[in-house]
């Protein structure tokens, strides 16, 4: 596939690798703040063609990861109610709540339904006028102007049935707690390449200087983290701490301004509490008072919910860098990926999630060689 | 947040909030919203994100990738190379 | 008899204790496994089903015969390249295929939902027909019961078959050795793209095609070329990364295959990305995995790729000395990554 294929190639993987370890004198670590670059490097081990001198962190890039405990208990209320159809994308579905999970409702009948886009839930709303139709809008700024459109379309449109539970997160704010805490040990950044799609990179100027770390806006083929981490560990090595765009090809400087308008026009900035994290002032998105006719939080009035994570789930920690999955005590007993405690264990690229596989298959190869 | 797939727009309706394409993905067809490059025209490789066209594939800095590396070649490594004109300082 | 309520999962690991049947105890990955392995295998207490196979084969009145069964729940009834009544035939012609037998005789049980249009019906027999033809095989017995309206997906097909195994192989993950070769028969994904492209809220426009297929004529094919064939499987729900998991694990031997030799259509590879999918875990219907020794591996891919279902057939990857039980992929980039089982059904992405 074009603009896909060609960045997986073998032997220039090889090469940005050889010249990653040539530069790298000494250690560092990176932080990359996508999902989506987890998974990329999951899956095509590219921390394995790395120095060990680099530590690549997984840090709090996933909606999967961060939507906060109470919001998933207010999509499972909500998901329950016998006039609602919930829509959400995949990602959402097996994120553990207090008690319950969306793939549980499922199961348990109710109409809990896959959709790829929102506006899909639209065209339910109006197939379904004697239900409500209600979108769990969740995402970094990448996701927003897609939910910012379903919304002005269903007020455009006069589609009643229709609201959305928002937990929509902005990456800035994300990086500046995570530098600005005192154990942080995070040197460089990779920043979120279709995040900076939408909003482009000029927020990073002031945040690489004011905490003199390098941020790299990075693609998401493996050519593409390669050559990031290679920019990156150029300016650290160089002393220099500068933003970068790797990913030219798809992120022009000033972002889609298109589509900043609309997410301007239809949301406003918000204090948004991170899971695990804690609550990071103005670091997130919600509905504009105009369009608050369209938030399914008053709309079934689920507003007052308070939820405990379990005090044995370390996520926060692991997912600011400052732990590794296999420090927390409930790693691989209380917590697994049948039955996880809290969000890094449920994606699949989450860190805690990559750490059980590799980690389960590791002891089962030295077990059975043990045996021998 | 990630997940956006480059495709090519192969064909294109409506106007303005409601502009659609189809856009090809190595041979499967989506319906694609286009609101936000208003520019993209037949033809353009896009990227998609949840049903929604976020970017145009610049396909001149998308050689780059391939270009980069042969730089690093020429002078000796990474170290020595100028940060890329797409760089705030 | 004890019910339901009362059984306790009792397991060294943590496992799932949901007090409910889930859509993933059906997703053909872990959960599913772990239903299998500690529900319901130790309420038989039989040595055929301990050797986990997708039948069984075993002697009676002087003849060596296979016996398999399998439930049709898929939805939508109908899709591009299949529908219920082909999947049912050719499903258990397959899992007759996979122990090395020639699939004969098939009973077929209808559970039907009250106000299924008679159409529909009528198109699922004839369907039913039509594979059956095309396979070789005789609908013999069968059964139709009527269900409420509400209790049922429309139609509802358990097929059971029964093969003759005319060679003296074992052909069962017990005979892999290290050093086998890994075959491939066809393509990756099709059947699980061109289903997913129905559903709705992830509709697109494709011309993919099911590629719900017997497997019979190839497997007949092998045994009747002399090659010595130590293990069959076909893909179905989980894919080939749960197959190969599934192998590895009956074994204790790792299995290693080679992302750059499996092959995937540039159009189901091109849904994969854009829904968020790994081809490794798609469903398929119409493709098996075959260990043969290395030394065999020409023969049978030459064999292979004479029957229509198995024109594509490569070699994939090899089992190697190492214990463990583990499944490795080198990946296109050089890299090697550990294969496992998905935890439920696959589901789609947006991160």
């Amino acid at each position: 596939m074009k603009f896909s294929s060609e960045y997986r190639d073998a032997g220039a993987a090889q090469g940005y690798a050889h010249e990653i370890r040539r530069i790298t004198t000494r250690p560092w670590t990176i932080m990359e703040i996508c999902g989506g670059q987890t998974h990329a490097i999951v899956k095509f081990g590219l921390d394995e063609l790395l120095p060990k001198e680099l530590e690549l962190v997984h840090g709090p890039g996933c909606p999967v990861c961060v939507t906060p405990l109470e919001l998933i208990d207010k999509a499972v209320q909500i998901a329950q109610r016998p006039e609602v159809i919930f829509c959400s994308f995949g990602d959402m579905l097996r994120v553990p709540g207090s008690e319950s999970d969306l793939f549980a409702i499922k199961a348990r009948g109710g109409d809990v339904r896959i959709l790829y886009s929102p506006l899909d839930a639209l065209k339910i709303a109006k197939e379904n006028p004697a239900k409500q139709i209600v979108f769990f809008a969740v995402g970094f700024e990448t996701t927003a102007p897609a939910h910012a459109m379903a919304v002005y379309q269903a007020k455009q449109q006069g589609i009643q049935n229709f609201s959305v539970l928002v937990s929509h997160v902005l990456v800035p704010p994300a990086m500046e707690a995570i530098l600005g805490s005192e154990t942080n040990r995070v040197q460089g950044f990779l920043a979120a390449g279709h995040v900076c799609a939408i909003m482009g990179y000029e927020e990073y100027i002031p945040i690489a200087a004011r905490y003199k770390v390098p941020i790299v806006v990075t693609g998401f083929e493996p050519l593409d983290i390669l050559q990031g981490i290679a920019m990156c560990v150029a300016q650290l090595e160089q002393g220099r701490h500068e933003v970068e765009n790797q990913y030219t090809r798809a992120v022009p400087e000033g972002g889609n301004r298109a589509a900043q308008q609309f997410i301007k026009e239809v949301f406003q900035v918000v204090n948004r509490k991170w899971r695990g994290i804690g609550e990071i002032g103005a670091s997130g998105l919600g509905l504009r008072p105009e369009f608050a006719g369209f938030d399914a939080e008053l709309r079934f009035d689920v507003g007052d919910y308070r939820a405990e994570e379990s005090p044995l789930c370390i996520s926060g920690l692991i997912m600011q860098g400052q732990k590794k999955p296999h420090e927390c005590s409930a790693f691989g007993k209380q917590c697994t990926q049948e039955k996880p405690l809290g969000a890094p264990m449920v994606s699949n690229e989450g860190a805690c999630a990559a750490y059980y596989r590799y980690r389960r298959a590791e002891l089962a190869a030295a077990g059975k060689a043990s045996q021998r | 947040m990630c997940l956006a797939v480059p495709g090519k727009i192969i064909s294109v309706e409506g106007e303005d909030l409601a502009r659609q394409a189809r856009v090809d993905f190595g041979g499967v067809l989506k319906e694609v919203n286009l609101a936000y490059v208003p520019d993209a025209k037949i033809g353009d490789y896009v990227l998609v994100h949840v049903g929604f066209a976020i970017s145009i594939v610049d396909e001149e800095e998308a050689a780059k990738v391939f270009g980069y590396l042969r730089e690093m070649d020429e002078l000796g490594g990474l170290a020595k190379l100028t940060p890329d004109p797409g760089v705030k300082q | 008899m004890s019910t339901i309520k009362d059984f306790t999962l009792t397991c060294p690991l943590p496992v799932s204790d949901y007090p409910t049947v889930t859509l993933a105890h059906g997703g053909g990955g872990k959960l599913m496994h772990q239903l299998i392995e500690k529900m319901i295998l130790p309420a038989f207490n039989s040595p055929l089903l301990e050797t986990r196979h997708d039948g069984a084969v075993f002697e009676l009145g002087g003849a060596r015969l296979a016996f398999t069964t399998d439930s049709y729940v898929v939805h939508p009834l109908f899709f591009p390249g299949g529908d219920i009544g082909s999947l049912a035939i050719n499903g258990t012609v397959n899992d007759l295929s996979m122990c090395g037998a020639r699939p004969v005789y098939l009973s077929c049980g209808l559970i039907l939902e009250e106000g299924l249009a008679m159409e529909t019906l009528w198109a699922v027999v004839q369907s039913l027909k039509r594979s059956a033809e095309a396979a070789r095989v005789q609908l013999v017995t069968g059964d139709t019961k009527v269900v409420d309206r509400g209790k049922g997906d429309g139609v509802f097909i358990n097929t059971a078959g029964i093969g003759i195994v005319e060679h003296g192989l074992t052909i069962a993950p017990a005979s892999v050795r290290a050093g086998d070769a890994v075959l491939l028969s066809g393509d990756l994904g099709r059947h699980g793209i061109a289903i997913m492209a129905m559903r709705q809220g992830l509709e697109f426009e494709s011309q993919i095609e099911s590629d719900c297929a017997p497997l019979n004529g190839a497997v007949q094919k092998l045994i009747a070329g002399g090659v010595s064939l130590h293990c069959l499987r076909d893909l179905t729900r989980g894919g080939l990364g749960t197959t190969l998991v599934e192998i590895a694990e009956a074994t204790g031997l790792e299995i290693t295959i080679d992302e750059m030799k499996i092959p995937v259509r540039e159009d189901v590879s091109g849904a994969c990305e854009v829904l968020g999918f790994d081809p490794l875990y798609l469903a398929n219907e119409g493709r098996m995995i075959v260990f043969v020794p290395q030394g065999e591996v020409a023969r049978a891919l030459e064999l292979l790729r004479t029957d229509p279902h198995a024109a594509g057939a490569v070699e994939i990857g090899w089992v190697s000395q190492e214990h463990g039980g583990l499944v490795k992929m080198k990946s296109r980039i050089g890299t090697t990554r550990i294969i496992d089982m998905l935890s439920g059904e696959q589901l789609p992405r947006i991160c």
